[in-house]
């Protein structure tokens, strides 16, 4: 069987996880992207014919919770972890295309 | 010169904030301008192995906006991830819903400058979560705050049914009136609480053949000026680029681009060509929604009657004009008001209150403006839409003047007298004994011959003359002359 991830696949979705590989480690992951593939693919087998799709693992749905404010963990604590803050912000390379998010 | 013809095609992406008391799948507060990175929590931080859970308000605030613009609410729906990465993103991915949204295949009316309406089809609602802000300094660097990150918000998707600024500006407009009336959204654009998203080409004929032009889809503007602005300019530039080039819509030549408040015009942005390889698939960390009968009897339950459609009742059953039902309707604690003003009159067999027309002058012309000042609802400012029906009667039957209700009426939000005890009180009431304004006449006329002789000459002059004689006797009577009756008693004697 051919393989399902060639390298400039493995590239491409290494590039949109903005993962810095080395032509080694494409290669590495390549095959081990195919082997969870190949191992999915016994699914395949399976005659799913009758069956729905499914949203969730477990039967289980509507679990929300009330709008209550709950105690946040302030600037302090939630710039703990950061690599680099200014002031109160967290401080992340220069953004040049602000293309914002949603 | 060749003939050429074109038509504007528009289709809205339109995020709405929904105006919980916390995020979408936290309990953090959403509090506008609170300290930068404050309102933050492990779930909106993206920190590995928390669990998200909906916030039930946020999911039934979106259902019933999905239902006040005639959605079909879907019976099972689920959350995806978005997967990109951006600074403002802290999970590397946004929970939205790709496949199966909670609502689609509905329309919103909205009204025109001609009076008629116009049916704009919605493809979709959809319920997802905001990214943080992005804020950039003069350094070599950027600031993010995620306080916003988390933040519900219902995202609308029209079909490209519009085809003018003009009825952009009105939907747009017409949703912020909606979405206000539900309780759902505060709104403000000022607050980015409207985002809009307009997707834009045209249909060019020319010599008889039809082109489109590429679409181009202007991001993040939040407000009307800039969304009816960068329509106009798109609408221009497609065009001159049209002429220039024939460039025509093709697979893939969809274009983004941003609003430069500054100069007035779009701007192409860098295209990254995975930028759209979003790679949706089901969020494992939450679990689908299933809409009962009974839950979506109880969401029904809640909506009221909406702007548009009181509007139109203003001007069909009130004769208002459409510009004062607009100003009536623009906000919903308005509309309640002069709604119990006019019903108090109806209750009352009109034995005290005054017709809407006059109920609606005395809102627009002065109770608005007294909430603007004091920055509160016109409830709020202390008098009870009964004693504005009454008000509006006193004007109606002369008994006071439109200047002395304005007057009345500030009192009133410092009393708790009725409006008579306060005319009375202050001296407002114009005088309308026939005997005691005859007296008045009589001496601005024996003080006045050359306007009396220019009256009775008839002529260019006469209706001038006439009209300062009458304003010296409401002057002379300190104002409280009726200037029905003065004009009567003028009329008589110089004729
Ligand atoms: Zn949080």
């Amino acid at each position: 069987m051919s393989p399902k991830i060639d390298k400039a696949q493995a590239k491409k979705v290494a590039k949109l996880s903005r993962l810095d590989l080395t032509e080694n480690e494409i290669e590495e992951f390549s095959a081990q992207l195919n082997a969870v593939l190949e191992y999915v693919e016994k699914m395949n087998e399976l005659n799913t014919d009758d069956v729905q799709p499914l949203a969730h693992c477990l039967p289980v749905s509507n679990c929300f919770r009330e709008d209550i404010v709950k105690e946040s963990l302030g600037t302090e604590k939630t710039l703990a972890n950061a690599p680099q803050t200014d002031n109160e912000f967290f401080k992340v390379p220069k953004i040049l295309d602000d293309s914002a998010a949603t | 010169m060749s003939d050429l013809k074109y038509k504007i095609i528009i289709g809205l992406e339109i995020h709405v904030q929904l105006c919980t008391k916390t995020k979408m799948f936290c309990g953090c507060a959403l509090e506008f301008a609170a300290e930068p990175n404050s309102r933050v929590c492990p779930v909106c931080l993206g920190m590995p192995g928390v669990l998200p859970v909906m916030n039930k308000k946020a999911f039934e605030y979106s259902v019933l906006a999905a239902l006040a613009l005639n959605c079909e609410i879907a019976s099972f729906t689920k959350w995806d991830r978005k997967s990109y990465y951006y600074p403002d993103l802290p999970k590397n991915y946004q929970i939205s819903q790709y496949d199966l949204p909670f609502s689609e295949k509905g329309f919103i009316e909205i009204p025109l400058e001609s009076g008629e309406s116009k049916r704009i089809r919605i493809t979709r609602a959809h319920l997802e979560e905001d990214a943080g802000k992005n804020l950039h300094t003069a350094g070599n660097f950027s600031q993010v705050d995620l306080n916003r990150a988390g933040t519900p918000l219902l995202e609308i998707v029209t079909e490209p049914d519009m085809n003018s600024a003009d009825e952009v500006k009105a939907l747009a407009v017409e949703l912020q009136r909606i979405v206000r009336y539900l309780g759902v959204s505060e709104a403000d654009m000022q607050k980015g609480h409207m985002r809009f998203e307009p997707n834009i080409n045209l249909i060019i004929t020319k010599d008889g053949t039809e082109y489109k032009t590429p679409i181009a889809e202007v991001k993040n503007l939040n407000s009307f000026r800039a969304l009816e602005r960068s329509i106009e300019y798109e609408a221009q530039r497609q065009l001159d680029e049209f002429l220039d080039t024939g460039k025509v819509m093709q697979m893939g030549n969809k274009s983004t681009r941003g609003w430069d408040d500054a100069n007035q015009m779009t701007v192409l942005q860098r295209e990254k060509e995975e930028a759209h390889d979003y790679r949706y698939f089901p969020d494992p960390d939450l679990l689908p929604v299933e809409m009962n009968d009974a839950w979506l009897d109880e969401i029904k339950s809640r909506l009221c009657e909406l702007p548009l459609q009181k509007q139109i009742r203003y001007v069909t059953d009130y004769k208002l004009s459409d510009y004062d039902a607009h100003v009536l309707t623009a906000e919903r604690s308005t509309a309640e008001f002069f709604e119990q003003a006019v019903s108090a009159t109806i209750e009352q067999a009109f034995i005290f209150g005054g017709d809407p027309k006059k109920i609606c002058n005395i809102i627009t012309q002065a109770g608005l403006k007294l909430a603007h000042e004091q920055n509160c609802t016109l409830s709020e400012l202390g008098f009870t839409p009964e004693n504005v029906a009454r008000l509006a009667r006193m004007v109606e039957d002369g008994y006071v003047n439109a200047s002395a209700a304005n007057t009345i009426l500030e009192e009133m939000t410092k009393t708790d007298k009725d409006p008579q005890t306060i005319a009375k009180d202050m001296n407002l009431i114009q005088k309308s004994d026939a005997g005691e304004l005859e007296a008045i006449v009589d001496q601005v006329l024996a003080d006045n011959p050359k306007a009396v002789e220019d009256v009775k000459s008839g002529g260019k002059k006469a209706k001038k003359a006439q009209g300062f004689l009458l304003g010296q006797v409401i002057q002379k009577s300190k104002g409280q002359a009726n200037p029905k009756i003065v004009s009567q008693i003028l009329t008589k004697k110089l004729s």
